[in-house]
């Protein structure tokens, strides 16, 4: 990775029959960064995606590829490709000449070809596949080829659109490291998007967490984690506990009708804010040490712990812990005052669907786009 | 499932009355003849048909087949581009477009071929016209071109129709895959659209090759006695002359044709590549 920028988004909008899709973005990617556009369906991170592919052209704004302006240029003018959703694998190919494709467009001698190819397989590890037919081949393995037929172009940037959507559980945790592996190996710009939270902290150096046509936070894994900017945010990347607070004073903070040593100032006195707690830093202790105490409701086995429901007066903390608590038992938490993030207010509501059906249509909805 | 395959009977039944059955009789008839003796088994039918010191049945196939591939050509290398255009319209214009082609196929068959005599005829339409601004009148109907005109007109909807089905169910993001592959719109069109229209463009040569090669309404029609097909030798034969043994004959030797052009054109559409 370098410190110079490949592509620049500047001023980007877009909007569909008068629906604002993208509200003037900025972003800049650097060169080598494996860069995830992370948010909700229906959020503007396909259509950034196809903006920066040249699939879609924006109402405003540029389009910057090594300092030169592509905004109007088609896709096949431009230095970069893209890992289609559904793969895009042509059917009446086999997997050699898929991958082929696009050296054949550029009229590369047939001897290189076949070394690109197997070199590209190779890289996927699917060497000898050659000769197999694309539509005999599983999820994962198409998946594969639509990798290599991409890279065998040798693009500066690889745009990848939520790839890994349709392979199942383990295959996908499997991909995700193959595709890091891949990414440095190659040691390309890989701009991928998806609206898994997990996948885009696994694997990325930068993450771009949109919402609303708009740009929430941009940042490493660990400082969108640890530090989400608004609450937003912190209920997009992982699980946490919102509550409404009031700042009393600096250091000070007061929730569920109980005052909190924190590490944030700078706010107004008794301004309202909201807090966000991750249930990983409420941490199970003897009653004289904790600060939060309540009775425990629920207890359930997660495989690397318990996901435990705590009722404190009328707010239900979730925890995580790896011991086991008994419902209906007394329990006693510690938070630490920098595990307390204290955030402006922010409208909430509806900022991304929790109803999996709405979610799938607003999805087939942003395909159409 | 197997209420399923019950319900099958029904048209099993059918299509043995009405396919299997006459199919075998012609058979049948082009290998008997009929003498004093009563029904003895012949091959003489055939030995006519192929008489090389009297070729004019196979002469008759031949301009059947000539025919046929001139009016199939044509259709393609007009019904492609309609068919292509039609499918990349707005999908409210598609629909109505596509309906204006079908139209035509509302209307009888032989009314439509009658209307195109009206036009070419001597003082017909065409003439008339060409006559109003000060052109000679040409020879139009009872020609070969005049029967190829009526194939096209009849038979372009089924070119059509095949087609355009394929091409608005072309999955887009693979035109989108090859654009972004380098493809200029020009080399997606060869390498990526016309590879996946494949069998919509062989099962259209299919259904217009056929009825062309059989058809005797259209040449009778608008060719007159210019250009005899086979189907009007082999309707001749059981109309006219009564022989059903030489017109079943026929009938079987213009099918074992066909089914080499389909057999040819079926392998063909299974291949896995073209270019």
């Amino acid at each position: 990775m370098t410190n110079s920028n490949i592509i620049e988004l500047v001023n980007i909008s877009k909007s569909f029959d008068g629906d604002l899709v993208l509200g003037s973005v900025n972003l800049s990617i650097r060169d080598g960064e494996f860069i995830t556009l992370l948010g909700p369906s229906g959020c503007g991170k396909t259509t950034m995606l196809r903006i920066i592919g040249g699939f879609l052209f924006p109402d405003t704004g540029r389009v910057m590829f090594d300092g030169k302006d592509i905004t109007r240029l088609p896709p096949y003018q431009r230095q970069l490709n893209t890992v289609f959703q559904k793969y895009a694998l042509f059917p009446f190919l086999n997997v050699y000449e898929n991958v082929a494709f696009g050296l054949r467009i550029k009229k590369m001698p047939e001897e290189k070809i076949r070394a690109r190819v197997s070199e590209m397989l190779e890289l996927v590890n699917l060497p000898g596949f050659e000769k197999r037919g694309v539509t005999a081949l599983s999820g994962g393995q198409q998946q594969r080829v639509a990798i290599a037929r991409a890279l065998a172009a040798d693009p500066d940037v690889l745009l990848l659109d939520e790839p890994l959507g349709a392979l199942d559980l383990k295959l996908r945790k499997a991909m995700q490291i193959e595709l890091k592996r891949i990414q440095q190996q190659a040691d390309i710009t890989f701009v991928y998007v998806t609206h898994d939270q997990e996948e885009a902290l696994t694997m990325s150096d930068t993450v771009v967490v949109m919402n609303k046509g708009n740009i929430q936070q941009i940042g490493t894994p660990e400082s969108v984690y640890n530090e989400p900017i608004n609450a937003f945010v912190a209920d997009f990347i992982g699980e946490s506990n919102q509550l409404e607070g009031i700042m009393r004073e600096d250091y000070l903070v007061e929730f569920n009708g109980r005052r909190y040593r924190c590490v944030d100032r700078g706010f107004a006195k008794n301004e309202p804010i909201e807090v966000v707690i991750r249930p990983e830093d409420l941490t199970i202790c003897p009653p004289e040490q904790g600060n939060i105490s309540g009775i425990v409701q629920t207890c359930v086995f997660m495989g690397q712990n318990y996901a435990i429901e705590v009722l404190q007066d009328d707010y239900l903390w979730t925890v995580h812990s790896i011991y086991h608590a008994a419902p209906g038992s007394p329990i006693h938490l510690y938070l630490e005052p920098d595990a307390i993030h204290i955030m402006k207010e922010f409208d909430n509501d509806d900022a991304y669907p929790d109803d999996p059906e709405e979610e799938l249509l607003a999805g087939a909805e942003e395909e159409e786009l | 499932m197997r209420g399923a395959r019950k319900a099958a009977y029904p048209y099993a039944v059918y299509a043995f009355t009405f396919f299997t059955a006459p199919l075998l009789l012609i058979l049948f008839y082009s290998l008997t003849r009929r003498g004093p003796g009563g029904v003895a088994f012949t091959l003489d039918h055939f030995a006519r048909f192929f008489d090389f010191s009297n070729p004019q049945y196979m002469k008759v196939l031949w301009n059947s087949f000539r025919i046929a591939f001139y009016a199939t050509a044509l259709c393609l290398l007009l019904g492609f581009p309609a068919a292509y255009v039609l499918a990349n319209l707005r999908p409210r214009w598609r629909n109505f477009f596509s309906m204006l082609f079908i139209l035509p196929m509302w209307m009888n068959f032989l009314l439509r071929t009658y209307a195109w005599m009206a036009l070419l005829e001597t003082n017909g339409i065409v003439n008339t016209l060409l006559q109003k601004i000060g052109l000679p009148a040409l020879q139009l109907m009872y020609t070969e071109r005049a029967v190829v005109l009526g194939m096209v007109y009849n038979f372009l909807p089924f070119m059509i129709l095949p087609i355009y089905n394929m091409l608005i169910k072309l999955d887009n993001s693979l035109l989108e895959a090859a654009d972004d592959l380098g493809a200029a719109p020009w080399q997606t069109f060869v390498r990526v659209t016309l590879p996946l229209t494949r069998p919509a463009i062989f099962s259209g040569i299919n259904m217009v090759f056929m009825p062309s090669v059989t058809t005797f309404v259209i040449s009778r029609l608008l060719g007159g006695t210019s250009t005899p097909l086979i189907g009007d030798l082999i309707e001749k034969q059981f109309k006219l002359v009564d022989d059903k043994g030489f017109g079943s004959a026929m009938a079987v030797i213009i099918m074992v044709f066909i089914l080499a052009f389909v057999a040819l054109n079926g392998r063909n559409e299974g291949e896995e590549m073209v270019f």
